[in-house]
């Protein structure tokens, strides 16, 4: 398993854990009847288990499984737009996460900032994985 | 396919089917008067889907896929991950029971229900996530 491909499923494993507390504070919440005072986690809890753990394993898995056939960059520089959606989604995941726990003006700030290196993320990811979609070739990485 | 992971994925199939049967029940709450449980069973629904289909095949197919942390324990702690999956199951089925019954009356053995349920499922998630990651490895 490539390192960038260790990061993303370790870090997806530590959201995982992270928005099942969350998600556990929640409902247990509920049923004690403070379910108001715990409300303001459900944006973090959704954005953790949504963007952090799932999406974030899919790219890990992705960028571990699919053939590597066919790219003809180095593999330094083929890593290192693996390495960009990394970091992109986590601090998007991060600012989006906090956003709404914000208060005044900072809360949207964050979250748009937040969206957008999501969105970083996503044109990142494709631009690494799209070439090793392909059924012929050979590379060196 | 290791027997656990068939669990976890023919599991994750039924609950699937159960999310889009619910959801489709519920769409039809306009036109027809349904049951006040299932009109109360959003949340549930929700988590039907998310934990019962999604996280549920995720957990079945990495316990089987993930490289091996072990040549005498390939699939890392098999106890942990057998508690895993059942804590995940029964933790989703008492909520999907519970919540919208304690929706409509919310009572303190219904709530109590809802407490086991939330600690049920972070113990699974925390049982995953301990049995996973030594075998998130590089080469």
């Amino acid at each position: 398993m490539p390192r960038v491909s260790v990061w993303f499923l370790r870090t997806s494993l530590a959201y995982l854990g992270l928005g099942f507390t969350l998600g556990a504070l929640m409902l247990a919440g509920k049923g004690l009847g403070t379910n108001l005072a715990w409300w303001r986690l459900r944006p973090a809890h959704v954005e953790f288990l949504l963007f952090g753990w799932t999406v974030q394993l899919v790219m890990g898995v992705a960028v571990w499984i699919l053939p590597r056939f066919g790219v003809r960059r180095s593999p330094v520089r083929h890593a290192a737009t693996a390495w960009l959606a990394f970091g992109l989604l986590n601090v998007g995941v991060l600012l989006s996460g906090v956003g709404p726990l914000a208060g005044g003006a900072a809360g949207p700030g964050l979250t748009l900032a937040g969206r957008l290196a999501e969105a970083g993320a996503a044109i990142a990811f494709g631009g690494h994985v799209w070439a090793r979609v392909t059924p012929s070739g050979l590379s060196e990485m | 396919m290791p027997p656990l992971s068939r669990w976890y994925v023919k599991l994750a199939l039924l609950y699937f089917v159960a999310a889009l049967v619910l959801g489709a029940l519920r769409a039809a709450e306009p036109l027809v008067s349904l049951p006040p449980v299932l009109v109360a069973a959003g949340p549930a629904q929700v988590h039907l889907l998310v934990v019962g289909w999604i996280t549920q095949m995720i957990f079945g197919v990495a316990y089987w896929m993930f490289p091996r942390y072990a040549p005498d324990a390939p699939r890392g702690n098999d106890a942990v991950a057998t508690a895993t999956f059942l804590l995940l199951n029964v933790g989703l089925l008492l909520r999907l029971v519970a919540e919208p019954l304690y929706a409509l009356h919310p009572s303190v053995k219904l709530g109590g229900v809802l407490v086991v349920s939330a600690g049920s499922q972070w113990l699974a998630g925390i049982g995953f996530v301990l049995n996973t990651w030594p075998r998130v490895k590089g080469r």
